[in-house]
């Protein structure tokens, strides 16, 4: 039996006092949420893990079928492998709440995130900032004599290392979508 | 119904208040509750002509939502509830937020301001979708009467379904006098909503098994078997019958096993039975249905029942390993599961478990007479009132309802119930106020029966204008003050935990409860003499109108036995309180 004992984990997500896994180590997940495109769906969501004390490290959501009106809800999360499933279920409890996927245990999981960085400057600076976007790929999408917008596509972690090598180099301003994601091969969910 | 009356009814255009008052007669509701204002008027317009809903004006909001829950624990049913915009909602919220932690059906409507103010601050406007989304199953705004009887049938099919809960439906004043179609409730379906109730075979099989091996098994019961039906408690009974094993129940089980039976046990938690509590912390097999592991209940949670194989059957997935981590988990309705249980108990070949010598063991704890207390011929102990009022009143029909607090747990502990659906406690949230209003909503459903409110002096003032609906509708509640001029529980808790520092739990300046209930049209008695305590009962029973019984008690009793919090179930306060019991941890929970 894993009752769990004691004090709470110190920096696991603070969910039901007195409960805790400290033998379970906190795992990041991605979890795609196919809900009912109806009015205040993503509040009841969103307000799912704030009022339970889970965390969301980011969250993406659009209508996915007008048709039938379905969005997918893309959020990435941490949590104990308890909390975890503890957050899948309090989710399809939600009424509007079709399916849950664990896009992270799948294994089959592809997840990319889009992020537009604004750089300024001049000089070498200007002409190792474009180099490197090169590198990563990255779409210049406006430019000015001292500045330049790009736009960048990949996993989170590359767009991290781009935004950080940018840093020296004249960072002015970052936007990022959050994960999105799906699943390899021809199977849906 | 034929099929052409049925297409008649399915395509009538009607205003949006008729579609309410037609769906709401479609899904069988006979009784609500109900307080009008401006945002809801066209519905009342459309009420006033409908001679088969009858409506109980309430005297405050939060009345109308006790009332339905005790309207819909009494009777299975769901409970309906109708107030207006802004204040008529937020003074739902309470009672919307008691019926999801108790799992009690119910569908409230509230009136809106009209679709076009929403948003502007409008005179009595409140986000009331946005205030009630964390508090309730579900809820909608309709802004689109075409969609208002599709929507009213799918939250009736939401409330009483799964994991049984309250549904909000708000409905701006344009959409109840817009003109719109009528749709019935067949074919109303929520592709995203579908309950799992059917046991898995395997885990049945398993627990099966279980059973067989067990030396010291347990069942821990609660009101998820209420809420399954009465079927559910038949299937426990016999399940027990063919097994033998001992039985306990949350507060919210009370009924599902007869109290009168051998293997009952008593309640189980921080105020339950010292048998309970050391069976459960002793067991080999604890078997839980439609029970949740709530904190009143493990005390605990590294010291709960060390040695025992889990089973749980739950309707809702999340209740699954959500405080305890089980061994056999079974997502089913505890009707369906237990009955598929006897099957696979009674198919099965070889001896049944000897569970003498653990039966033994048990009896050596009930010898410990946890619930005994001092008698006294000079004031009225509080047990002994419950005591009595149980014994002068069993052998009818009867009802009771509960507030919060000490009174609350010497009821649990004293009166005994044989049958479900016969106890209605506010036992996730603990809201206080909730007995009268409750009270009300029992003797709606059940005219002929006696529905007693136990009560504290403090809970019974958060919602005594309630009497006045009593009253006005000739429902004959009656409610017994256990009155020690304390928030009992309170000052328990401040002897335990802060020295005896009563800070602002004594109930100053208290009514004169008899003059009250005069006043307000009911029959008023006061006992302060044990000798006259019986006679006294009587008056109440035999009167028959709603009467205020004001039960003068012992001041400083306590609500003994208790595991405090932070303990294990076998570490119980059995006699005297010495202010030691609890350490830093346990200081900090509730």
């Amino acid at each position: 039996m894993s009752d769990g004992s004691g004090t709470p984990a110190p920096n696991g997500p603070k969910s039901a006092y007195f409960l805790n896994h400290e033998d379970e180590a906190v795992e990041r997940r991605t979890l795609a949420v196919l809900v009912d495109n109806e009015p205040g769906v993503l509040a009841r969501v969103v307000g799912l893990f704030s009022g339970r004390g889970y965390n969301i490290d980011s969250l993406t959501v659009a209508e996915v079928d007008s048709s039938s009106h379905q969005s997918r809800i893309t959020i990435v999360t941490q949590g104990t492998p308890h909390i975890l499933e503890q957050i899948e279920a309090h989710l399809m409890r939600l009424v509007p709440v079709g399916e849950v996927v664990d896009i992270t245990k799948s294994k089959r999981g592809i997840e990319r995130e889009l992020a537009l960085v604004k750089v300024a400057g001049t000089g070498e600076k200007r002409v190792e900032a474009l180099r490197i976007a090169q590198i990563f790929r990255a779409n210049v999408i406006d430019t000015t004599n001292e500045s330049f917008i790009f736009e960048i596509t990949g996993a989170s972690d590359k767009i991290s290392q781009f935004v950080d090598l940018m840093t020296p180099l004249g960072l002015v301003e970052v936007s990022r979508t959050g994960v999105l994601s799906i699943k390899r091969g021809k199977e849906k969910g | 119904m034929t099929v052409k009356t049925k297409q008649k009814t399915e395509t009538r255009l009607m205003t949006g208040a008729e579609i309410v008052i037609t769906a709401l007669r479609e899904q069988g509701v006979e009784v609500m509750f109900g307080y009008p204002g401006g945002a809801v008027l066209p519905i009342y317009d459309a009420l006033f002509a409908a001679d088969d809903i009858r409506h109980i004006l309430v005297r405050h909001e939060q009345g109308a939502g006790h009332a339905a829950e005790g309207y819909a624990r009494s009777t299975g049913k769901c409970g309906v509830a109708l107030v207006t915009s802004g204040p008529g909602a937020t003074n739902m919220v309470t009672p919307i937020t008691d019926a999801m932690m108790d799992s009690i059906p119910m569908v409230v409507i509230s009136g809106q301001v009209p679709t076009h103010l929403i948003g502007t601050d409008a005179f009595q406007e409140a986000d009331t979708t946005g205030i009630t989304r964390s508090c309730a199953k579900h809820n909608y705004l309709v802004t689109d009467v075409d969609q208002l009887a599709r929507t009213i049938h799918e939250a009736f099919h939401i409330a009483t379904s799964g994991r049984p809960g309250p549904v909000v439906i708000d409905i701006p004043k344009d959409v109840q006098f817009a003109t719109g179609t009528y749709s019935g409730k067949d074919g109303v379906h929520k592709p995203t909503y579908a309950p799992r109730t059917e046991p898995q075979p395997e885990a049945i099989e398993a627990v099966a098994e279980l059973i067989a091996m067990a030396r010291r098994p347990v069942f821990y019961t609660g009101g998820g078997v209420i809420n399954s039906g009465p079927k559910a408690s038949v299937a426990l009974r016999k399940l027990q019958a063919e097994t033998g094993i001992p039985v306990t129940s949350t507060l919210m089980g009370l009924g599902a096993f007869p109290a009168s039976h051998k293997d009952w046990l008593g309640m189980v938690g921080m105020h339950g039975s010292y048998e309970a509590n050391n069976a459960m912390h002793d067991c080999d097999l604890m078997i839980c249905v439609g029970a949740r592991f709530d904190d009143r209940v493990t005390g605990r949670i590294d010291a709960f029942s060390p040695n025992s194989k889990k089973v749980h059957i739950d309707i809702d997935p999340s209740s699954i390993n959500k405080i305890v981590r089980v061994d056999v988990p079974i997502v089913a309705d505890c009707a369906a599961a237990l009955e598929a249980l006897i099957a696979a108990v009674k198919h099965r070949k070889g001896k049944k478990p000897d569970l003498k010598p653990w039966k033994a063991e048990i009896d050596v704890w009930r010898a410990r007479d946890c619930f005994a207390y001092e008698p006294s011929d000079k004031i009225i102990k509080p047990q002994y009132a419950i005591e009595r009022l149980y014994a002068l009143t069993r052998e009818r029909e009867t009802f009771i309802t509960t507030e919060v607090g000490q009174h609350q747990m010497w009821a649990a502990q004293f009166f005994h119930f044989d049958e479900p659906n016969h106890w209605m406690t506010s036992g996730g949230l603990g809201t206080m106020g909730y007995g009268l209003p409750a009270a009300v909503g029992v003797q709606c459903a059940h005219p002929e029966a006696l529905v007693i409110d136990i009560a504290g002096e403090a809970s019974i003032q958060m919602m005594m204008q309630e009497l006045s609906t009593a009253v006005q509708f000739c429902l004959p509640v009656k409610v017994f003050i256990l009155n020690n001029e304390w928030m009992g529980m309170v000052r328990q808790w401040q002897e335990l935990l802060h020295g005896e520092r009563y800070s602002h739990s004594y109930s100053e300046s208290l009514p004169d409860f008899v003059k009250l209930a005069e006043a307000m049209g009911a029959h008023g008695i006061r006992c302060e003499d044990p000798a006259q305590l019986d006679d006294k009962i009587m008056e109440m029973i035999e009167h028959p109108g709603p009467v205020l019984f004001d039960c003068m008690i012992e001041k400083d009793g306590n609500c003994l036995p208790m595991i405090p919090s932070g303990s294990a179930h076998n570490e119980m306060i059995l006699g005297q309180i010495t202010g030691n019991e609890i350490g830093e941890t346990g200081r900090k929970l509730v």
